[in-house]
């Protein structure tokens, strides 16, 4: 989407590879995450 | 019998009466006094601003789970606090102004034998002029001013469609905003709406914000493990933004909103004007107003209400540089020093400071996030609240015993990027403490273990089921208590 032009503020932040993106919404990927991330507030929450 | 009495049915509110309700005997009555007849899962509202869900999607009747869950419930706005009652009676009591249309402006006191205050944040459009819906700008704070920000959204749409381009506005409309998260998720929606509709290349879409940097999120930002590095969440956010085209203003104090023009001021003192056509911006919070009188009516506010309306509990509130807070100074049982029957939770208690560095640019204007207190902390405190009035009521302890601490509670959030069940994402964070502790982790203030953030499908997954299960819960459906705060 963006076009990286120097010394504007979107030239420096790091931006994601294609690979990166694809597992973003890889379902098999985040079905995995998605437990992961649940175990992960579960202990966030057994924390209280 | 006594009488718990609580002012307010948001996220706080709710979660007080229903565990008050679930842990007292029935010989004890649970009040509830609430303006709107309808409960608002208000995270959602930022989808019924794209349009992805209707406010009936995010809304149900209060007055039949009060009724079937032995509740009491005026739909009314308190006025004022007694804590001490009037001349005529030593007894505690509210007084409330009907917003019911049949008793309508009518009002009652209600006497208590405790309080939680649950009355959250007065939308202040007004601390910033020409802001708000009434005015020239939009909002997603309240389901309608979502669905009419969704109608203003159609409109630029419709526009982008016919080839005309258009410039959206989006985030905070004063330097002390809170709440950055929600405009952050309406940002990244929009973004992802306008793809979808393929007119992206038709908007130019600005950020604008009271944030030192991008990620700061009114709680310094938080440190993550990530490909071998400790980083700041600004460099993550930083990438997204980039990657999603979006240019964003920091540093920003909305001064003035104007039709389809902002003027703002930035750290450095400077004044600067964006041009848009469409701009959502979120107003800064304050006390919802209540008034406090002692027995000879004379006014007490200022004991019970810190300058900005919200209450004040049992925080430390002296005054003192950044570089002096310690998590200590955040309250841990919500209630108020002065009257020990009464408590806040949610956003009505007053926060002893922000948790961001207080910035203030060269013409005296602070700009800087105030503390934001998400829904999680806001239940959390507002259960452990109802637990320790049911053991007092009950007999059980004398004093408040369960502690809440945002210095001792973790907090998990999803800032929802894109709503689709296959390509939507959204931002999974979680971090330990909320209030970061840097005597305890020095370099990052928050524990490395318990503080994280990713990006990914599953996280909308995840806010989408939370969607549903905290509207079950708050709808007081079988087992509710299993859905955690
Ligand atoms: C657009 C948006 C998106 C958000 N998204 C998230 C998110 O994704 N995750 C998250 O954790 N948090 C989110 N938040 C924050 C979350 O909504 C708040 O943390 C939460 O609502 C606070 O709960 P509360 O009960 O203190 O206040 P509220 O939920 O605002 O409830 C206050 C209640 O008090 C009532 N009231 C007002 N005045 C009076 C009066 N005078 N007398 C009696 N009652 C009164 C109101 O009608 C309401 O019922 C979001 C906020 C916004 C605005």
């Amino acid at each position: 989407m963006s076009v990286r032009k120097p010394f504007e503020q979107s030239y420096y932040p790091p931006v994601p590879t294609k690979l990166t993106k694809l597992f973003r919404t890889n379902l098999v990927w985040q079905f995995f995450r998605f437990l992961v991330l649940n175990i992960r507030m579960l202990r966030m929450i057994r924390k209280h | 019998m006594a009488r718990l009495l609580i002012l307010g049915a948001g996220i706080a509110g709710q979660t007080a009466a229903l565990h008050a309700r679930n842990k007292l005997s029935s010989n004890h009555e649970v009040v509830v006094v609430s303006p709107n007849s309808k409960w608002n899962w208000i995270p959602s509202n930022i989808w019924v601003g794209t349009g992805y869900m209707k406010p009936e999607q995010v809304t149900f009747s209060l007055a039949p789970v009060y009724a079937k869950s032995n509740i009491i419930f005026h739909q009314a706005k308190a006025v004022s606090v007694h804590p001490a009652g009037d001349s005529k009676s030593s007894l505690s009591f509210v007084t409330i102004e009907y917003t019911l249309p049949e008793k309508l402006g009518q009002t009652e006191k209600i006497t208590y034998d405790y309080l939680i205050n649950a009355t959250g944040p007065k939308l202040n459009f007004d601390a910033t002029v020409g802001l708000g819906p009434d005015k020239n700008s939009l909002s997603v704070c309240t389901f309608t001013h979502a669905h009419d920000t969704s109608k203003a959204l159609a409109g630029v749409i419709a526009k982008m469609k016919k080839g005309e381009r258009q410039t959206l506005l989006i985030g905070t409309g004063h330097g002390n905003c809170t709440c950055q998260g929600a405009a952050f998720e309406y940002l990244f929606n929009v973004e992802f709406e306008l793809r979808r509709q393929n007119v992206r290349d038709k908007a130019k879409i600005i950020w604008i914000s009271n944030e030192f940097e991008l990620g700061d999120f009114g709680i310094g930002g938080m440190f993550l493990k990530r490909g071998g590095y400790v980083t700041h969440s600004r460099i993550f956010t930083e990438s997204l933004y980039t990657e999603r085209g979006i240019e964003w203003i920091t540093q920003a104090h909305v001064k003035e909103v104007l039709p389809g023009k902002t003027i703002y001021e930035n750290l450095d003192g400077e004044e600067e004007t964006i041009t848009h056509d469409f701009a959502m911006l979120l107003p800064p919070f304050s006390g919802v107003g209540l008034k406090a009188y002692n027995k000879n009516s004379e006014d007490i506010t200022s004991q019970l209400f810190a300058p900005n309306g919200f209450m004040l509990v049992d925080g430390d509130y002296a005054k003192k540089p950044y570089e002096e807070w310690i998590p200590g100074d955040w309250p841990k049982t919500y209630q108020s020093p002065k009257y020990k029957n009464i408590f806040a939770a949610g956003i009505a208690f007053a926060p002893p400071h922000a948790i961001s560095k207080p910035m203030t640019n060269p013409n005296g204007i602070p700009i800087f996030p105030t503390p934001p207190r998400t829904g999680m902390p806001s239940g959390v405190m507002a259960r452990q609240i109802a637990f320790n009035i049911a053991d007092m009521i009950e007999g059980r302890e004398a004093e408040p015993k369960r502690k809440a601490s945002m210095a001792n509670m973790g907090a998990a959030c999803i800032a929802s990027a894109g709503a689709n069940f296959l390509k939507g994402t959204a931002v999974s964070m979680t971090m330990y403490p909320i209030i970061p502790d840097f005597k305890k982790y020095p370099d990052t203030g928050r524990d490395l273990n318990y503080t994280s953030g990713e990006i990914g499908l599953a996280g909308h997954w995840i806010k989408h089921f939370l969607h549903y299960a905290f509207l079950y819960k708050a709808k007081a459906n079988p087992f509710w208590r299993i859905v955690p705060e």
